[in-house]
């Protein structure tokens, strides 16, 4: 008997107005794998987890979430679910108007509030501070405000924030996308411990050829709104697929048009 | 299509789609204010935009209230002198400020202070992915950023009135006094003889709508804008513009609602 994945996605559809982006997706992605998913900008990366999470409405196709149809599931249960996936948005998506700390106790009250577990800040104050420094952030960076950290430091931010309720699904939407080739190492070797530690199932987007090696074990290319590959990370250079090869060397030369030359 | 139609059909759409704005702003709101009633309250949010609003509109509100308080004596001297009227003056300062002054110049005032910094406040967290983020958290981001925005600006706009309303009478009984000769115990009389409770309390029923007004522009702006940095500009843009038109509008239904009958 095969086990079951822990995300099954079946012919998921979405267009904005007449722009088709997602036209029948298909993924698995199997407990305890950490999925990469590659593909040029604006093809839709993004839509497709925000399609997961469901802050965007798909237009059809099913999201299995271990087994259950969460887009037809009860609000209340889809709620529930939805609960247990934690996501480090492409530019950190901190809150502005709270101190670091604050913002990464906000990740861990979000899950306490659903256990009605205590919520004082007091309470919550060291293992915010744990958080802080599991992400290698000292403690005085928690009475800062997000707008004066670095690039790297807000994407820690966001990643203690998102894994403060202790999820079993993490989604990294461009996590090294803005940050220098070191810093990138850094946040994809802090995003390999957090998944291990978790023991979580992750999908990872990126456009870094080194860092998909480096966070995920699984891989696949999202191209003209379907999956057109999966495989092993490892085998991303050497594919044998004409378009995921072209995409992974950067060729300009290739089945990939390019179809805004500027 | 027929040059003749064209007219009547782009008319026919343009309707349509103000209705459809009109109905999913009046959605927007009702669904914020419906957070009222459905735990959690983020009581904490409520006090510091109360406090934001309460306060920060406080010095445009009394400055604006303090000289068309005294421009109305004025005026109203200038025209009633003819007439050996001037009692009137105290009469003409307290029932135009606390029945029309007072709430509509406070809610235009709040409109552009208030209306344009919560679209703006808002309209940034929708295009840096924060309202999205508050969603994975598990915090309905209606109840957490509308709601308590909306019963916040409900709550200060009657309080700023309140103090226009003062404000604007002291002007008139400043100008009255110091400049049209007026001894400050009739002055004081002839106002405490024009002062009508129904007046008063109408007043601060319309500051109350025209804060819910201003507050579910701003949130319903904010919220949906598009587009970066560009668009969040263009949202509180056009919270100030319909918020300043409805207030209006509405200002003349309540008049007709309370006063003509
Ligand atoms: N809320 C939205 N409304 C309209 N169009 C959208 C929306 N979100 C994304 N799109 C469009 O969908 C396409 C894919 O976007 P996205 O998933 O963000 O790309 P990427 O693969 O770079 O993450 C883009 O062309 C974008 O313009
Ligand atoms: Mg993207």
């Amino acid at each position: 008997m095969t086990q079951q994945p822990r995300i099954r996605i079946r012919g998921l559809k979405k267009s904005f107005g007449s722009k088709v982006v997602l036209d029948g997706v298909d993924l698995d992605v199997e407990t305890g794998t950490s999925m990469v998913i590659i593909g040029g900008s604006g093809t839709g990366k993004s839509v497709l987890l925000r399609c997961i999470l469901g802050l965007i409405e798909p237009d059809a196709g099913t999201i299995e979430i271990d087994g259950v149809d969460v887009l037809r599931a009860k609000p209340h249960h889809q709620h529930q679910i939805r609960q247990n996936i934690g996501m480090l948005f492409q530019n950190a998506a901190l809150f502005d108007s709270m101190s670091v700390l604050d913002n990464v106790m906000f990740g861990l009250r979000a899950k306490r509030r659903a256990q009605s577990k205590p919520l004082l800040r007091s309470e919550m104050q060291p293992e915010a501070l744990t958080l802080l420094s599991q992400v290698g952030l000292d403690e005085a960076v928690g009475t800062l405000s997000p707008s004066e950290l670095s690039g790297g430091m807000q994407k820690r931010v966001g990643l203690a924030r998102a894994i403060a309720g202790h999820p079993n699904i993490l989604f990294f939407d461009e996590p090294t996308t803005g940050l220098d080739p070191i810093m990138g190492a850094v946040i994809d070797g802090l995003i390999a411990d957090c998944v291990s530690h978790l023991g979580s199932t992750a999908i990872a987007i990126t456009h870094d050829m080194a860092s998909a090696q480096r966070i995920g074990n699984r891989a696949a290319m999202l191209y003209q709104g379907k999956l057109i590959w999966q495989g092993q990370a490892s085998e991303l250079m050497h594919s044998g697929n004409p378009i995921v090869d072209q995409f992974t060397h950067g060729r300009r030369e290739g089945p990939i048009k390019t179809e805004h030359p500027l | 299509m027929n040059i003749f139609l064209s007219p009547f059909v782009h008319l026919g759409r343009s309707t349509l789609s103000i209705l459809q704005r009109v109905g999913s702003i009046a959605l927007f709101g009702l669904k914020g204010l419906s957070g009222i009633v459905r735990p959690p309250f983020y009581a904490a949010i409520f006090g510091r935009t109360l406090v934001e609003i309460g306060f920060l509109s406080l010095p445009v509100v009394a400055l604006t209230a303090i000289f068309s308080g005294g421009v109305i004596a004025l005026q109203s001297y200038s025209g009633f002198r003819h007439y050996h009227a001037e009692n009137a003056i105290a009469n003409i300062v307290v029932l135009s400020i606390t029945r029309e002054l007072g709430p509509v110049l406070a809610g235009l005032m709040v409109a552009g202070r208030v209306g344009a910094a919560l679209s703006a406040q808002i309209g940034t967290m929708r295009v840096t992915d924060q309202i999205d983020a508050l969603r994975t958290l598990s915090t309905d981001p209606m109840k957490y950023l509308v709601t308590p925005r909306l019963l916040a600006a409900i709550v200060a706009l009657p309080f700023l009135v309140l103090i226009a309303d003062i404000l604007g009478v002291f002007g008139g009984f400043t100008v009255a006094v110091g400049k049209l000769g007026f001894t400050p115990e009739s002055y004081m009389n002839s106002t405490l003889a024009s002062l009508n409770a129904m007046d008063v309390s109408v007043g601060l029923i319309k500051a109350a709508v025209f804060g819910f007004l201003i507050a579910l522009l701003g949130c319903y702006h904010g919220y949906h804008s598009k587009g970066g940095a560009e668009g969040v500009g263009a949202a509180a843009t056009a919270t100030v513009v319909t918020a300043s038109i409805l207030l209006l509008t509405f200002d003349y239904l309540l008049t007709d609602l309370f006063f003509t009958s």
